[in-house]
């Protein structure tokens, strides 16, 4: 994984974004199918957010992104959805592992200034480095502790036990 | 080297070394837990893991609490599945009708003070109230935990909260929280344990002291916890539990944030639609129609949720005309108190509905669903929108006692003005 590069669409929210609003747990009744999920992807908050996702796109949301339950389909379900990354000011710890542990890339970057449909491009080298082709800027994303760095570059959590048979050893990494 | 908080201790003793807020530990894990939400995904990445076996399966539980009872034939499949997985695994199950995995967790003993305790619902946060330190994880981190018996946990800051004084009439532990949600935001405890501290503790009894760690997730925490006293211990020892072995926090132990409340000063507290941290005092709020009152959920389901409500319904002839009142217990053991105090009898003689003791109508998953344009007023710990199933309804979290004024009056009221 290493040398990944993701190119995508902004696709702006706002603070406070809940696991149910990302996937709403009635939805959890009939499937936890990933592929059956995203079309309610975000419903609760535009929808008709799910049918204009293309892929590559990347979530850009403010403070506390996936704040309430611990639910993972709230993870897989943006996974499912072709989304890579999400950028955050800040992320509830649940929601991060989760991401961390499905390949999907959490950011912790200042989001203020990126606009719906600006082009971003994420790489990961020693930590996540981002950049507004639209408004040309570069953004100072928080760097990764060295287990979390681990996990994301094994590409997930089972990808990890598979590999190293357990975590990573915080000694070691 | 300055002293230690609770989490800082237990992380310390977990890990075998001597950790401090901001250092990531691989920690021995004392019990784990699940829920029919997140038990089928967990058995899928453990099967992906290469799980085998469940390391210490004699303390891993799985509660069928979240589909109770299982709405559809989905559902059902799944409790049968999560059933086979846990015979063939020796894991314990706590079956449909036995209650919300928590309150089970708290009365079986399967939480003691200075334990570790992974699960895989937020709400696991709530046995902080019996000091152990507790948290949630998603079910690819509860099945790394199964497989290895361990987890990777950062080692969080601490905020002291510092309780001081006794409430007032017609207050409750849900306003003592709803104001440090307000005070911090939903995200003010990020990353972070929530120490409960201060001589106004030994005043709240251990159904408070559940209800302050069980919604410290509410702003993002970690953990909330509570040193142990002989509320703690009398708590243990009516359950038949062990003592386990109790962690305090030294005197110069280092806090990131001190927070200071005055339960006298205290007033009821009502969070609006849709965020949990738009709180404001209950006799500030909007009087806005309310069509059903609800009682349950691991914030505010427990026996003495139900006889605060009562309390409070008793002072009324009868409840608003078109008001519907649902009560959920939360666990066997509660359903069975009530039943034998005679106030089950008493809500329903009021008007008053009985789900299965669970989650209930908590997130959706199973029970009454509210219709369009219906306001609810809750003993919950979340309102954010289509969180009953319906996001065409509004929620509002409340204390069981601002529920049964606004049951009495068939809209938000101050149960301050209801004549005792």
């Amino acid at each position: 994984m290493t040398g990944l590069a993701i190119k995508g669409r902004a696709r702006v929210l706002g603070d406070d974004i809940n696991t149910d609003y990302i996937i709403s747990s009635r939805r959890k009744r009939d499937s936890l199918d990933p592929q059956v999920l995203r079309q309610y992807l975000l419903e609760s908050v535009d929808p008709n957010f799910a049918a204009t996702v293309e892929p590559d796109d990347v979530l850009v949301a403010g403070e506390n992104f996936g704040c309430g339950s611990a639910m993972e389909v709230a993870a897989t379900v943006v996974v499912g959805a072709g989304i890579k990354a999400v950028l955050a000011k800040s992320f509830s710890r649940t929601y991060y592992r989760n991401a961390i542990n499905n390949g999907l890339l959490p950011v912790i970057c200042d989001t203020s200034a990126i606009k719906e449909g600006d082009r971003l491009s994420i790489s990961l080298g020693d930590g996540f480095h981002v950049r507004n082709e639209t408004a040309q800027t570069d953004l100072t994303a928080e760097p990764l502790s060295p287990v979390v760095y681990a996990i994301v570059m094994s590409g997930g959590l089972v990808n990890c036990f598979q590999s190293l048979g357990g975590f990573p050893d915080p000694a070691q990494v | 080297m300055t002293g230690k908080t609770i989490a800082e201790k237990i992380l310390s003793a977990k890990s075998d070394s001597d950790v401090r807020a901001g250092d990531v530990v691989i920690c021995r894990i004392d019990h784990l837990v699940a829920t029919d939400g997140s038990m089928p995904m967990t058995i899928d990445y453990f099967e992906r893991m290469g799980g085998t076996s469940i390391a210490n399966a004699e303390n891993a539980s799985v509660s069928l609490d979240h589909y109770s009872p299982p709405p559809n034939r989905t559902t059902a499949d799944l409790h049968n599945q999560i059933r086979k997985f846990a015979q063939q695994h020796g894991m314990s199950v706590f079956e449909v009708g036995d209650g919300i995995g928590h309150q089970v967790m708290m009365e079986t003993g399967r939480a003691l003070p200075s334990d570790l305790v992974i699960g895989a619902d937020s709400h696991t946060v709530t046995y902080g109230a019996l000091n152990a330190l507790a948290t949630g994880v998603g079910s690819s981190d509860l099945a790394a935990a199964m497989i290895a018996g361990r987890i990777w946990l950062r080692v969080p800051e601490t905020i002291k909260v510092n309780l001081d004084g006794t409430m007032g009439d017609k207050v409750h532990a849900k306003d003592i929280v709803l104001s440090l949600v307000k005070e911090l935001g939903a995200d003010g405890a990020a990353y972070k344990s929530l120490e409960f501290a201060g001589p106004g503790i030994a005043n709240l009894d251990m159904d408070a002291r559940a209800l302050l760690a069980n919604m410290s997730v509410e702003m993002g925490a970690k953990c909330g916890l509570f040193a142990v006293d002989e509320t703690t211990r009398a708590y243990l020892t009516a359950n038949g539990s062990r003592q386990g072995t109790p962690v305090s926090p030294d005197p110069d132990a280092t806090y990131c944030q001190v927070v200071e409340i005055d339960l006298s000063r205290v007033e009821p507290q009502i969070a609006l639609p849709h965020q949990v941290d738009t709180v404001v005092p209950v006799r500030d709020a909007p009087q806005a129609p309310i069509h059903m009152i609800y009682i349950g959920t691991c914030a505010g389901g427990r026996a003495s949720d139900l006889h605060e409500a009562l309390a409070i319904l008793r002072q009324g002839e009868r409840i608003a005309p078109g008001v519907q009142m649902i009560y959920t217990p939360a666990s066997r053991t509660t359903l069975s108190q009530v039943s034998k105090d005679g106030t089950l009898a008493e809500f329903v003689e009021m008007g008053g509905v009985i789900q299965t003791a669970g989650c209930g109508s908590c997130c959706g998953t199973c029970g009454v669903i509210p219709g369009d344009g219906i306001n609810v007023i809750s003993t919950a710990n979340r309102n954010f929108k289509g969180r009953m199933g319906n996001p065409e309804a509004s929620i509002y979290l409340a204390s069981p006692i601002t529920c049964a004024a606004a049951a009495l009056n068939g809209r938000i009221t101050n149960p301050k003005d209801i004549a005792s």
